[in-house]
């Protein structure tokens, strides 16, 4: 398995010290433990974003928003970077169950 | 208003403004035990009007309802007021992340161990001399101590990264490898913000802003120290000397910046509070949701900047002709350039004997202040670009 394929795989969602907030252009999301903040400048990566709940893949919820499969590559890569910078997670059972 | 584009740059779409400020300061009182001579915001004596724990805890919850990150806590010395504590713990119950400033004096060993528990504060302490006989004559005698020890206070108790806040002057200038090493020793980050001609900085910063050739060599130090050191986008005038600075680039005033001062008042950026930079204020004006998103200053304010006699500088798209404040309070034209311009374009006007700064139109001070001695980049991947909260001007 390619690690492109392996992040698809993923359920991911939000950090718990993660905030998002919506703006004209897309959304801030602010981190509280490492102080960064990161501009999502597309609506739709906002969508993608906050549909991440932990329980669906990301290859779900890209489907489950209609992002076209041509497109994946490049979520991929955002999420990766977002990954990267702790502003998602891999969910934990406990975060996801209740 | 001007009509938003949609896609563009960060840049581009933060001249339009934001729902919510990025980075609000906030002033909870004008009270402060020391009386330093560059004082921003002329504090001293607390007004009679400040806001009540209640009405400031009012505050708080908008700014949780708007979803406002980060609030700068500042004064005056905001641990000087009885509820500092309480509005701290309040705004973290809150989740709105909180830095204070500080002059370090209410830093205890206990405090610190209090401040080091939790994720959503982060404490700055002012210091502007490395050394006390640089740092005492501007802000007061045994502060240089009071810093230093409340920097160790926090050290000790293992809160990770303060910031160790230097406004850089003519008279410390040469002293920022020192400040450096004062941060580095103590877990630290130093943080180097620019002398503006605010509040009581109007009266000495022609004795105490860097020279010409001090700009240069900070500017040199800068790059060199890159991202090591915090600088709130400061110096982004210095970006006209060739290479870009890391930040922004950006006057955030009313745009992603703004001040709310102890009465409620609300300004475009900490270092503009006078009256032509008012929007409002939160109790008369309907909240601070309102006076951010409908005030007519903060409208006039979201449209792309007009460059004026910058436009055909080579250097207009690094520098954009710097700093709003600076230029209003030291009487320039709001759209011509920088006090401190690098080229030299406003000495001129700065000579000028007609020239006429802008009288007060706040002063808490409480009538003896020390007299110095001698004197906020884009990555378009997919839309998503990482912003160090650093990289805002005026995130004092
Ligand atoms: S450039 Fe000056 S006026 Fe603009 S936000 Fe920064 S400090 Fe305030
Ligand atoms: S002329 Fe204006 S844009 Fe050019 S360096 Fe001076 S302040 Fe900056």
């Amino acid at each position: 398995m390619t690690d492109h394929a392996s992040i698809l795989d993923e359920r991911l969602m939000l950090s718990p010290s993660v905030s998002l907030r919506p703006e004209p252009f897309g959304a801030l999301a602010y981190h509280f433990g490492n102080r960064r903040l990161t501009f999502l400048k597309r609506p739709e990566l906002v969508e993608v974003v906050s549909a991440l709940d932990g329980r669906r893949t990301v290859r779900e919820v890209l489907e489950g928003c209609g992002i076209p499969e041509g497109q994946w590559s490049a979520y991929d890569a955002t999420i990766e970077r977002l990954r990267g910078a702790d502003m998602l997670q891999v969910a934990t059972l406990a975060a996801v169950s209740g | 208003m001007a009509e938003r584009p949609t896609g563009g740059t960060l840049i581009q779409q933060f001249e339009y403004g934001l729902d919510a400020p990025i980075c609000l300061t906030w002033e909870l009182t004008y009270a402060c035990n020391l009386s330093c001579a560059h004082c921003l915001s002329s504090s001293g004596k607390r007004d009679p009007r400040e806001l009540t724990t209640a009405q400031a805890e009012a505050v708080i919850d908008e700014l949780q309802a708007m979803k406002v990150f980060y609030v700068n806590i500042g004064g005056g010395e905001p641990t000087i007021r009885p509820d500092f504590w309480h509005l701290l713990d309040y705004a973290v119950e809150h989740q709105v992340g909180v830095k204070f400033s500080t002059n370090g004096s209410q830093i205890t060993p206990e405090r610190a161990a209090r401040i080091a528990a939790t994720d959503y504060v982060d404490v700055q302490v002012s210091l502007d001399g490395a050394t006390a006989e640089v740092n005492d004559p501007l802000r007061g005698v045994g502060s240089y101590a009071t810093a230093i020890r409340a920097l160790d206070n926090l050290f000790e108790a293992g809160f990770k990264d303060a910031k160790v806040s230097v406004v850089v002057t003519r008279q410390n200038v040469h002293q920022l490898d020192d400040f450096k090493r004062i941060a580095s020793e103590r877990g630290a980050t130093l943080r180097l913000t620019r002398l503006r001609p605010s509040g009581r900085g109007v009266d000495v910063w022609d004795e105490m802003h860097p020279t010409a050739e001090q700009q240069r060599d900070l500017y040199n130090w800068l790059l060199r120290e890159g991202e090591k050191v915090l600088t709130g986008d400061s110096f982004f005038h210095l970006a006209a000397f060739g290479e870009p600075l890391p930040g922004l680039n950006l006057c955030g005033a009313g745009r992603v910046v703004c001040l709310i001062d102890p009465i409620g008042d609300v300004y475009a950026c900490p270092f503009a509070i006078h009256d032509r930079f008012k929007a409002g204020n939160i109790l008369d004006d309907g909240g601070f949701a309102t006076v951010w998103r409908e005030s007519e200053l903060f409208t006039e304010l979201r449209s792309p900047q007009s460059g004026g006699a910058c436009t055909s500088c080579s250097a207009f798209d690094a520098c954009r002709g710097g700093c709003l404040a600076a230029k209003f309070f030291t009487g320039l034209p709001l759209d011509g350039p920088d006090p401190e311009c690098v080229k030299g374009h406003s000495d001129l006007a700065l000579m000028d004997p007609d020239r006429l700064a802008p009288a007060a139109s706040q002063d808490h001070s409480r009538g003896s202040v020390h007299k110095p001695v001698s004197a906020c980049d884009e990555n378009p991947l997919s839309g998503l670009t990482f912003i160090p909260l650093e990289a805002l001007s005026a995130s004092r």
